[in-house]
């Protein structure tokens, strides 16, 4: 197998010879001809269009709904590995829900002087309507998606902490199914930790956190913005798989102090909502008055207590990128304990010093816009061309405030099947992390996204990434 | 259940159904085509008419009513917001609405459907393809059928489903003898020319009752049997009687489940009242067309009765 | 001095209207200087579905129409016992940061009109006599008319316009106070003018912080800090923030609004 030398590969590790977690697995494939899994590869594809997992694209009706590519080569990780890398992330996202309930209120860390104000004074993702608030149970992030890269054997860092409405895990559950139509033999031999379970525990981590208003089983239901977002086939799933209705904006109103949906036999109150439609716009009572998507009065109805958002509006303070490179004193200021992860160190383009050293070293970055998301907007320096570079510069110079920037990381590859047999790929991972007053749950393993093209560091699917299964082995 | 569920599951059936007999339109007019030239034109019109599609067709083509036209413009014509495609896409695209209503079997055949369907009319389909396309059209939307009634829970979503079906197939039919109700009178009888023996049989055939009434009727084709076989027998599965008795026993299973009655109740009970109460020769002497007019007047007003009193939209 | 207060809000509508909902901020609170002894809230052709204290502490009530109503009307009633405190609110509780109140928001945006009314403005010998300065040298600037009273006009509108109503005075106060560095907000109440027991339509003033006093009191168009004719009922950012009524509605109904307002003292 090709391999560069110089990023970790989880199969081979820097050697050419299995590492502990994929033995079997390597056993089995050297077992399996190409051709057939090939075959294979073709029928799982037939599979996800007939369920329908497919996204619409953006502003053009008429392209065709789009398939997220699927690799079979499953990435493993050893329970050992898992063990460290989630006690990490629960450490992190408990610190996340602590640092929103203080920004939201005394703001300490602010008195303390380990977060400038101007962090948050210049910052749109804080919502000065959430003031105050605390929500059912006191959770803000009931779900959360800890993007983890891997650079080598024992070298995890955190890339992003998605606390708004992380996206993705449906995918995680339909590739876990598809493997196992596919090929049950290798479930038999080799114990893999199941991920099924996580629709229930969405719901019941939900029905944890229903307001005081409510009375009697909570009811809980999705919030879509409709068939057309790119992410309507998870909305439907999860709602289908939590046995909640799913519902969007002009199913809803306030009646009787609640906000509540029409059913065939009236009008039906809601206790929690777990919504995929952003805080802008889910109330044109509030935020944006053009929004046609949320529901007039939602945040009065929460406000005084008659219902649960989830993600609780706001949150979208924590996964600022600029409040990223906070993220060390932040878990330390409310765990007392060191970060178990590590943080990408992180250059603020609004310190005059940091952007020097940005615009010196533009080659060898990351820059990245400090409320973008989806990998749009970004500057990968080692990949980019002089004249995408010095364009670049000049966006940079002339808005330093709006950019961050990072040393590019070897991300690890895991390979994928190709027509010429397995070929190494960079690869991400987006664990699912649930949040409730009971505790937090970590699914084990998560969404692996993978760059198709050799070489790419962009694993988004928007700019042709593609997944994988993630297998946590058992103990 | 959401009103708009509602509203989606009866919609996505409906879809499907006229999508089905739109096919079955063709099929006849294609026939008629094949065995009577000269006639052909008017059976077209009458089709563009029965599928309420004349106006949208005149617009774009003018009055020039040509067979390969019409059945392009009917199966896949992209300005045809009418056309078989479109009708599959909207059915579709209520199936990803009521998504979290559906049994998985159910969703996959009607997303099946539509991937087949939308290859196979990606381009225009010559003569000798036609036959085979329309019982795709058909075997598609069947599967959907089936699957529904082999997976899903008896309760109010499959009702509203079922109301749906039958509420289109009904409409259907009775746009059908509209069209034609002028050939079934009494007095055409005694006429008795052989046009009118194919006219007849494209009525039968357009409601896939052609061996059915043969077996029943002994191949005796007579207008008032046939009128009557349509509109009154409870034995074919496309009459007026038979679809209005199912769509009676849909909503009273609703009635039973949510322990309330609506006005829809009443509309349907007295829509059923008039079949029961009339005969072939009531009907005759009430007025055939009369009677299919007050019919297709009153199934409208149930729909909307329907929409409002099981919230499909606010 | 205490002060009645009675104030009818009407809408009529020439169709039904299917559903709406009307966000009201219309209930003054206790504080020092400021005692509520009685306020009610009726509201007829609608109901209250919740209430709720925003951020900047005002009781917020989400009232909702009856379906299908063509008028609805909110009358509030209320005996107030205001103290002259000569503008002065005092320090900030509650959890709102300080820097939140030098944001600007849409209808207080600092432009180049802006930027001449601040170079006109002399600071005097504290921040009182500084914030004094700037309310005067924007009455002179901006005279109180009624001749374009439009709602929703950005400070900088008002600079164009060069006349305003106490709304558009308390926007471009606040817009400048925060150039200037000074935490400033909108303040909406009733005032009892000396002359008449029938006002045409509720006050607005606005609020500047300073270090020594805490929050401080303006009214631009009269030329005062609020005394004990004021009743001081809801604060925000902007008006925005602070409306005593605002809401959404479906349909396409037109409105038609009528304000009767009585403060009396008694």
């Amino acid at each position: 197998m090709a391999k560069k030398p110089d990023y970790f590969d989880e199969m081979y590790g820097r050697g050419s010879t299995p590492r502990a977690p994929f033995e079997d697995y390597a056993k089995w494939f050297d077992g399996e001809n190409n051709a057939r899994l090939l075959e294979k590869s073709a029928e799982a594809e037939a599979l996800f269009r007939l369920i329908g997992v497919t996204f619409n694209v953006y502003g053009d009706p008429d392209a065709a709904e789009r398939l997220i590519p699927f690799d079979l080569v499953p990435r493993i990780i050893a329970a050992r590995e898992w063990a460290k890398v989630s006690k990490g992330i629960e450490q992190r996202v408990r610190a996340l829900n602590a640092f929103l309930h203080d920004i939201y209120h005394r703001q300490e860390i602010v008195r303390a002087g380990r977060l400038p104000a101007e962090m948050l004074a210049r910052n749109d993702a804080f919502l000065p309507e959430m003031i105050g608030v605390t929500p059912p149970g006191d959770i803000y992030t009931h779900i959360v998606g800890t993007d983890l890269v891997r650079t080598d054997d024992n070298e995890f860092y955190v890339l992003e902490d998605n606390a708004r409405t992380p996206s993705g895990v449906s995918y995680m559950l339909e590739n876990r199914e598809t493997m196992l139509h596919m090929f049950p033999e290798l479930f038999s031999k080799i114990k893999v930790q199941p991920v099924s379970q996580y629709p229930q525990s969405l719901r019941r981590s939900l029905m944890a956190c229903a307001p005081n208003a409510c009375s009697g089983r909570p009811t809980l239901a999705v919030l879509t913005p409709g068939i057309h977002n790119s992410a309507y086939y998870e909305h439907a799933f999860l709602a289908d798989q939590m046995s909640a209705e799913l519902v969007e904006g002009h199913d809803l109103r306030v009646v009787d102090g609640r906000v509540a949906m029409r059913t065939t036999r009236g009008y039906k109150p809601i206790d929690v909502l777990y919504r995929r439609v952003d805080d802008d716009f889910l109330d044109p009572l509030t935020f944006n008055p053009d929004s046609m998507l949320g529901v007039p009065g939602i945040m009065d109805v929460y406000r005084a207590g008659g219902i649960t958002i989830a993600n609780a509006p706001g949150t979208g303070i924590a996964d600022d990128k600029a409040i990223y490179s906070y993220m060390p004193d932040i878990v330390e200021f409310y765990t007392g304990e060191k970060a178990i992860l590590n943080n990408v160190p992180t250059h603020r383009c609004s310190d005059p010093e940091a952007l020097k050293y940005v615009l010196d070293n533009l080659a060898d970055l990351v820059v990245k816009e400090v409320h973008g998301s989806g990998g749009y907007g970004m500057l990968v320096g080692p990949a980019a061309s002089k004249k995408e570079i010095a364009a670049f510069r000049i966006k940079l110079e002339a808005n330093p405030g709006n950019y961050i920037a990072q040393p590019t990381l070897a991300l690890s590859t895991v390979p994928i099947l190709t027509d010429a047999g397995l070929a190494p790929r960079h690869v991400d991972l987006r664990p699912f992390v649930l949040v409730s007053p009971q505790g937090i749950e970590i699914t084990p393993g998560g969404l692996t996204r993978v760059a198709l093209s050799e070489g790419s560091l962009v694993v988004n699917s928007s700019q042709g990434g593609g997944t994988k299964d993630t297998w946590v082995l058992e103990e | 259940m959401l009103g708009k569920t509602a509203g989606g599951l009866f919609w996505m059936f409906r879809y499907l159904e006229r999508a089905e007999n739109t096919a079955r339109m063709i099929d006849a007019g294609l026939r008629i085509s094949l065995t009577r030239s000269s006639a052909a034109e008017s059976e077209w019109t009458s089709i563009l008419s029965s599928t309420g599609l004349r106006g949208a067709y005149e617009a774009n083509y003018g009055r020039s009513y040509d067979g390969p036209r019409i059945i392009d413009f009917l199966l896949r014509d992209p300005s045809n917001p009418g056309s078989i495609l479109a009708g599959i896409e909207a059915a579709r695209e209520n199936a990803r609405l009521v998504r979290t209503a559906l049994t998985r079997e159910v969703w996959e055949a009607v997303n099946e459907c539509y991937m087949v369907l939308k290859k196979v009319l990606a381009n225009p389909i010559e003569d000798r393809d036609l036959p085979r396309v329309l019982q795709v059209v058909r075997q598609r939307s069947a599967f959907v059928r089936g699957a529904s009634h082999g997976t899903m829970v008896r309760n109010d979503m499959y009702n509203f489903s079922r109301i749906g079906t039958f509420f289109e197939r009904a409409d259907n039919t009775a746009r059908i003898l509209d069209q034609k109700y002028y050939i079934l009178l009494p007095s055409v009888r005694l006429v008795g020319s052989a046009s009118d023996n194919v006219q007849w049989e494209t009525i039968l055939r357009a409601t896939s009752a052609t061996r059915a009434y043969q077996t029943l009727h002994e191949g005796e084709n007579d207008p008032k049997a046939i009128a009557q076989f349509l509109m009154l027998d409870g034995r074919l599965p496309r009459s007026l009687k038979f679809c209005y008795g199912k769509i009676a026993e849909n909503l009273g299973y609703i009635e039973q489940e949510y322990g309330e009655r609506s006005t829809s109740h009443a509309l349907v009970d007295s829509i059923c009242a008039r079949f029961r109460a009339h005969d072939m020769n009531a009907i005759f002497d009430y007025g055939l067309h009369e009677f299919i007019a007050d019919f297709l007047r009153d199934s409208a007003a149930l729909g909307r009765q329907i929409e409002i009193d099981y919230r499909f939209i606010e | 001095m205490r002060l009645t207060v009675s104030h009818r809000t009407h809408y009529a509508y020439d169709a039904p209207v299917p559903y709406g909902l009307q966000q009201i901020r219309l209930r003054p609170k206790s504080r020092p200087g400021q005692l509520v002894e009685d306020w009610n809230i009726d509201v007829a052709g609608g109901q209250v579905e919740v209430s709720f204290e925003d951020e900047h502490a005002n009781t917020v009530d989400l009232v909702s129409f009856a379906p299908g109503q063509t008028e609805i009307e909110i009358t509030c009633r209320g005996t107030v016992e205001v103290e002259d405190k000569a503008g002065v609110v005092g320090h900030q509780g509650g959890y709102v940061p300080m820097w939140l109140f030098q944001r600007s928001t849409a209808l207080t945006k600092a432009g180049p009109l802006m930027q001449a009314l601040l170079d006109k403005v002399t600071r005097g010998a504290d921040d009182l006599d500084t914030l004094h300065a700037l309310s005067a040298q924007i009455l002179d600037h901006v005279p109180y008319s009624t001749d374009q009273a439009a709602a929703d006009l950005t400070a900088e509108d008002v600079l164009k316009a060069g006349h305003g109503v106490c709304q558009d005075h308390a926007h471009v106060f606040i817009t400048a106070a925060r150039a200037m560095g000074y935490p400033a907000r909108y303040v909406s109440g009733y005032l009892m003018m000396d002359d008449r027991v029938d006002q045409n339509a509720s006050h607005a003033w606005a609020e500047a912080h300073v270090p020594t006093l805490g929050w401080v009191g303006f009214d631009i168009s009269n030329g005062i800090s609020p005394d004990a004719r004021y009743v001081r009922v809801a604060t925000g950012l902007d008006y925005r923030g602070a409306a005593p009524i605002s809401g959404m509605r479906y349909g396409n109904a037109a409105e038609d609004m009528t304000v009767s307002l009585q403060v009396q003292q008694q």
